[in-house]
């Protein structure tokens, strides 16, 4: 089944939308997008030490976002600027990360396809890595469900009925590194964010539970990466961007549904 | 003793926010703190919960001890759909015994679909009530809990804390601003300003010289007491007092 390039295509993006989409939701309610995005950019420099040492560029993206994303966790925490060292090494992150790619002789690298994926390209053994990513986010966000949404709504209410924010927050953070890995062949590192917060904003408007988005932003997701892959192959256009207008039109579709209830119920 | 601290100090970078605390708290007591803003109130609740980490000495609390918190103040994002009643059944699975005497005791029986961003500031106040009392707690801790209600939610808030320590016995600790309740409900007061500067019963702090230094020499000089009932919308809370 896995041998038709544009079905292991199909499987690797719904792959990635169920391992984004509710993580993604957690990225929208504790406003992470920008530690998302950095720890995407971070993945860019593991890519290179991974071409340029000859190992799995997975472990080399999953390797360095945890890095990062752990420093973060462990050392600034909500210092008022977090903000700006994330920018800080993020970028530099990609910059040296391309920097070092380019620099690798005898091999051309199309660099392109790190940066905004290249999903035609998936191989059996991406398609099986990804699904296996896919659970693992999955099964640990199902499981601390409950936990994690109230160190969401606040983390001393949290402490309070005896967890421990810093460690389900950690938690997120090796699922969103999980993610980042997953996405590069399907998104790309500068596109796995939009993967993440594009199908959890535009399942806001149909929910009024935290459960029911999470669903819904996983539904969207899938469709956006199905009509998305569609519209590559139709229009001849690069899947990964094709993929994320497809989640950006159902963002509009959504907001404009959503007016329309609003005006409704009042 | 349900709550022991001895020594503690907290650090937050290189500034001391709390020194040389010492303090307990026993079964049934009701013992408020008072102190100037800034002067690590809330970084001794945070400290009981285990929320911020201790640079030295200790805080011993009874093994198993059920604490409920009322925080001053949480911030709900909008982007997260969230009920009341899921709200109030979070971490665990809601006990309907204790959920059902929670909600009635905060008298938020009407909210129970409501999505917490859409709530008041005296609705949320109520809110965080039951979901402090909701796991029976023994000790409850109210940071401020008042803050923004108008006199008749203040008085009404105070009402339910008095009926729940009758009912329970659980002990109370608060933080206040409120200096009027502090000095007519209170078993012990704690002057707090970066470090415990006299404790004891409400009419023996009131008198003391640390205390008068802080507040004034009468309760007229507290300024602040004012500023804060009056703070925040009035109209929204007198809506939500008669609910």
């Amino acid at each position: 089944m896995f041998d038709d390039f544009m079905v292991r295509a199909a499987f690797a993006g719904v792959g990635v939308a169920i391992a984004a989409a509710p993580l993604g939701c957690f990225v929208v309610w504790r406003r992470m997008a920008y530690f998302g995005d950095s720890t995407a950019h971070f993945a860019m420099l593991g890519i290179a030490l991974s071409l340029t040492f000859e190992f799995s560029i997975f472990a080399g993206a999953i390797l360095l976002s945890l890095m990062l994303a752990s420093l973060i966790t462990f050392t600034g925490g909500r210092s008022f600027y977090t903000d700006t060292l994330l920018g800080v090494m993020g970028h530099i992150s990609l910059a040296a990360g391309l920097v070092i790619v380019s620099l690798i002789s005898g091999i051309r690298i199309d660099l392109l396809a790190y940066l905004i994926g290249d999903i035609l390209a998936v191989s059996v053994t991406d398609l099986y890595l990804i699904w296996i990513g896919a659970a693992i986010v999955v099964t640990l966000i199902v499981l601390r469900w409950s936990p994690l949404l109230l160190v969401t709504l606040s983390e001393d209410l949290a402490s309070a009925n005896g967890l421990q924010p810093k460690k389900e927050g950690f938690l997120l953070t090796i699922a969103l590194a999980i993610v980042v890995a997953v996405g590069i062949k399907v998104v790309g590192v500068l596109l796995i964010v939009s993967m993440l917060i594009i199908p959890a904003a535009a399942a806001r408007s149909f929910s009024s539970t935290p459960e029911g988005m999470g669903i819904a932003a996983t539904m969207i997701g899938i469709i956006s990466a199905i009509l998305g892959l569609y519209s590559a192959y139709t229009f001849d256009t690069p899947t990964g961007p094709s993929i994320v207008c497809m989640a950006a039109i159902c963002f509009v579709i959504s907001l404009i549904i959503g007016i329309f209830s609003n005006r409704m119920k009042n | 003793m349900l709550i022991e601290a001895t020594n503690l100090n907290i650090r937050y970078g290189k500034k001391t926010v709390l020194k040389n605390v010492t303090f307990s708290l026993t079964k049934g007591e009701i013992v408020t703190i008072v102190g100037p803003n800034g002067s690590g109130k809330t970084t001794l609740f945070k400290a009981i919960i285990g929320a911020v980490p201790i640079f030295k000495g200790k805080i011993k609390i009874e093994s198993n001890l059920k604490i409920g918190y009322v925080p001053q103040h949480i911030s709900i994002d909008r982007s997260l759909p969230m009920t009341v009643d899921r709200f109030l059944s979070l971490p665990n699975k809601k006990n309907n015994e204790s959920f059902k005497k929670a909600v009635h005791v905060a008298g938020i029986e009407n909210l129970s679909n409501h999505q917490l961003h859409s709530l008041s500031g005296g609705q949320m106040q109520r809110v965080l009530l039951a979901k402090a009392i909701i796991t029976k707690p023994e000790v409850l801790l109210l940071d401020e809990a008042t803050r923004g209600l108008d006199q008749p939610g203040a008085a009404w808030f105070y009402q339910k804390i008095k009926q729940i320590r009758e009912e329970t016995g659980c002990a109370i600790l608060m933080i206040s601003h409120d200096l009027h309740v502090v000095m007519g409900a209170s078993d012990r007061v704690i002057c707090l300003n970066g470090h415990i500067c006299c404790q004891g019963t409400p009419e023996k702090v009131a008198l003391s010289p640390e205390y008068e230094t802080l507040f004034g020499s009468n309760d007229t000089g507290t300024f602040a007491l004012y500023k804060h009932v009056h703070d925040h919308d009035h109209l929204e809370d007198t809506e939500v007092s008669n609910v």
